[in-house]
């Protein structure tokens, strides 16, 4: 092989570069930061629209179902499993309750690295505590 | 072979770097578009397709004209075509991505575009084209690479190539059939609702494609040490007077539809066209320039001294292109929509960003073309003169 | 999923809003959605507008329907005719019923201006031809616009013969004032048009243009029940409707 001290630095050079992240967390840096999300007040002890373990896994799903179902079917409202009913919407139900999003959705969006760009039409006033 | 592309003269490189470069200015202008929307076009309400369309349109011509060389070769044995056929394809390869280019840059919203195969409409036309614009990219890629390759090894082509070499003509026809058909079945829009649109594109695409693979053909010629052949040219010559005679009279038979019936709604595209209404004659000088560029053609192209003599032969194939351009890639689309459906009158300009992207689309096509071209030279100029 | 759950499911969503309602299930995740209509929900067969050119052109350069329009929908203005978008507005009679003019003279309506919209085609056109089913015919009649679906290629512009239809050129927010936190804004590069106000047929009430005529010119309603206020129009006066040569039966009809 040509130039193979060149090409082995290069390639553990670029192994520690890829795996960077994990021998920071190793070294005691920020290591297991999660984001946390945190309620609006007053809401604690209220029921969400379906419950926390649900919401927290499959919001995205459940919102692009309402989002088809809304439009394409005209079926606008949501029971959930008590039989609580609930208007589909984002800006007039989620947003109701969870004003604040920037602390609650934002934090974990970001955390994440996901850009939902549901919000560039489905709410109209300044998002509060944006980060 | 891919190589070859990549190793050549200093004007090969410098023709490439001035593509680049415009493909790059381009590439820019796009990115401006995609944060701007598609308003920094000359489009609107009134004029909602505009030039990427009609380039659209036009260039789904020139894939489909590759079938002029390929027919007569393959189906009848027409070995005078032997050594242009290959570059026949090749300009449908790069004319197949310059369409789906002008398509994606004309979307409002391009980040959706697989919302098109998520949901299949089969009631749309634009479904259908995108089906058959993209099975015949990869018909084409295959047949031309995998006869190319076969007469680099001095062999004969695989057996298994024919059927899809016979499905590709049909298929060359069907491209331009569903791009008319994209048109043609709108009760909206009288101008284009005619069952001659598809024959008259195929006609004038007939008449395109072959007068630019002539001008192709003669550039390779002055360039290079590889001749196509003397005689395919001049048949392409015939080519060309044929498709472009029936192109002529095609459109006769459209003004005498819509002028002898004399329903007002069906007159005025022609009359805006031709002459201008109420101040608004944005096409006049483009479509006259196009009938007389377009006569002079195929009158050169029909008077056999000037057919067969190649550097005329070469001029009227670029009288003919330019025409059929004007017409196609200029008039035909935005003619359709005036006037409105409510009955107004105006003009449309493309924007300097809108031909800028166009530009860019046009010189990557060019440079696909240049590349494999470039390989199919090197090959067969080491076949014609070994050792250099 | 059997017959009797669905109507334990269906009594079940009826007993949570009090009266009876539309109600079907789906499933996210592995887990079953319950989904239903509004109790007061307003429901057609083929929901269809009337329109008084008379009673209309009584009132000129009066604007409500259109202002009422672009206020509930989040409609931009943009001053570039070529970026305009249009839910409802108002053309010369000629330019909205081209070649219907001169049949009506003596009612003096041809003079005026005809206020145009969406037609809420029975065989719309600009349906027939998308590509990704994003607009699309609902069972009530009403040709729905899917903005979350639509691909911005506009061919559905293109294939409308009334010009009805809008595509955003740009941010819509450019263009906007005061915004009705009430229904969402559009982005840039999707089409959109008259939707019938479906969203408010679905809370019980009539469309925004409708309610916004103090002088009645606009009725709204259902073309398929003998006895709505439509048919009833339709039946005592003569209407025209929007180049019926083509064949796409218009749920817009004006009274001349």
């Amino acid at each position: 092989m040509y130039d193979s001290g060149k090409v082995i630095t290069g390639l553990l050079a670029f192994a520690v570069l890829v795996t960077l992240p994990f021998w920071y967390t190793a070294a005691g840096g920020k290591g297991g930061f999660r984001p946390e999300p945190k309620l609006a007040p007053g809401l604690e002890g209220k029921k969400c629209v379906e419950s926390k373990a649900f919401m927290r896994a499959s919001h995205m799903d459940l919102l692009n179902l309402w989002r088809d179902e809304v439009v394409r079917q005209d079926l606008r409202v949501h029971f959930s499993p008590d039989g609580r009913a609930f208007e589909k919407s984002l800006t007039n139900t989620c947003l109701k309750c969870h004003s604040n999003t920037g602390e609650f959705c934002d934090r974990c969006h970001n955390y994440v690295g996901v850009q939902p760009y549901c919000w560039d039409c489905h709410m109209e006033k300044k998002l509060k505590g944006a980060e | 072979m891919i190589e070859y592309a990549f190793k050549g003269s200093k004007r090969y490189w410098s023709w490439v770097i001035i593509l680049l470069l415009i493909i790059g200015a381009g590439v820019g202008t796009g990115v401006y578009q995609w944060f701007k929307g598609l308003g920094i076009t000359g489009m609107g309400r009134d004029i909602p397709w505009g030039f990427y369309i009609a380039q659209f349109t036009f260039l789904v011509g020139v894939a489909a004209s590759a079938v002029m060389v390929v027919l007569p070769y393959y189906l009848h044995h027409y070995k005078t075509f032997a050594r242009m056929t290959v570059l026949g394809e090749f300009v449908a390869i790069a004319a197949c991505i310059m369409c789906m280019t002008f398509i994606f840059v004309d979307m409002g919203r391009p980040d959706r575009i697989l919302n098109v195969f998520l949901h299949p409409t089969p009631n749309s036309l634009m479904f259908w084209d995108t089906v058959v614009l993209f099975g015949y990219l990869v018909l084409n890629s295959v047949i031309a690479w995998t006869t190319f390759r076969a007469e680099r090894q001095d062999i004969t082509p695989p057996r298994w190539i024919k059927p899809f070499i016979y499905l590709s003509i049909p298929w060359a026809f069907s491209i331009h059939t569903v791009t008319a058909f994209l048109y043609s079945g709108l009760e909206g829009r009288p101008f284009w609702m005619s069952a001659i649109l598809a024959p008259r594109f195929l006609a004038s695409a007939f008449a395109a494609g072959p007068a630019l693979v002539v001008v192709a053909c003669l550039i390779v010629r002055k360039y290079t040490r590889y001749d196509p052949g003397v005689d395919a040219i001049r048949a392409l010559g015939k080519v060309i007077a044929y498709a472009m005679t029936a192109n002529f009279f095609f459109i006769g038979l459209e003004l005498f539809t819509g002028l002898y019936s004399d329903i007002p709604h069906h007159v005025h595209h022609f009359e805006y066209l031709f002459l201008g209404h109420g101040g608004h004659a944005g096409l006049v000088p483009w479509i006259w320039t196009s009938v007389l560029l377009g006569l002079i053609g195929l009158v050169m192209l029909i008077v056999p001294k000037t057919r067969n003599n190649l550097s005329t032969l070469g001029f009227a194939s670029v009288l003919v292109f330019v025409s059929l351009w004007i017409d196609k890639g200029m008039a035909m689309v935005i003619v359709g929509f005036i006037p409105t459906p409510l009955g107004y009158y105006l003009d449309y300009h493309p924007t300097l960003p809108e031909l800028t992207i166009s530009a860019g689309v046009y010189a990557m096509g060019l440079l696909i073309i240049t590349a494999l071209y470039k390989m199919a030279i090197t090959v067969r100029e080491r076949d014609l003169y070994p050792g250099g | 999923m059997d017959e009797d759950r669905r109507k334990f499911l269906k009594l079940a969503g009826v007993a949570a809003l009090g009266i009876g309602s539309a109600s079907l299930v789906k499933t996210v995740n592995g887990k079953e959605r319950r989904s239903g209509k509004f109790p007061q929900a307003l429901e057609g067969k083929r929901w269809a507008m009337v329109i008084d050119l008379a009673k209309c052109q009584e009132h000129e350069g009066c604007t409500l329907c259109m202002n009422a329009c672009n206020q509930v929908h989040n409609i931009p203005h943009f001053d570039d005719p070529r970026h305009e978008i249009k839910w409802i507005w108002k053309e010369p009679f000629e330019n909205a019923l081209p070649n219907q003019e001169e049949d009506f003279l003596e009612q003096g309506v041809s003079k005026g201006p005809a206020v145009v919209l969406c037609n809420h085609c029975e065989r719309p056109p600009c349906v027939r031809v998308c590509p990704t089913q994003a607009t699309f015919k609902r069972e009530d009649g009403i040709v729905m616009m899917d903005m979350h679906r639509c691909i911005g290629c506009r061919y559905c512009i293109v294939a409308c013969p009334y010009g009805s239809r809008s595509f955003n050129w740009q941010d819509p927010h450019l263009g906007l004032g005061d915004i009705n936190p009430g229904y969402p804004t559009r982005m840039r590069g999707v089409v959109e048009k008259c939707i019938f106000c479906e969203e408010r047929l679905a809370k019980g009430k009539l469309p925004a243009c409708v309610e916004a005529c103090p002088y009645g010119a606009l009725t709204f309603g259902d073309l398929d029940d003998p006895g709505s206020k439509v048919r009833k129009l339709l039946k005592s006066r003569y209407a025209v409707r929007r180049k019926v040569e083509l064949g796409t039966r218009p749920g817009v009809f004006y009274l001349v």
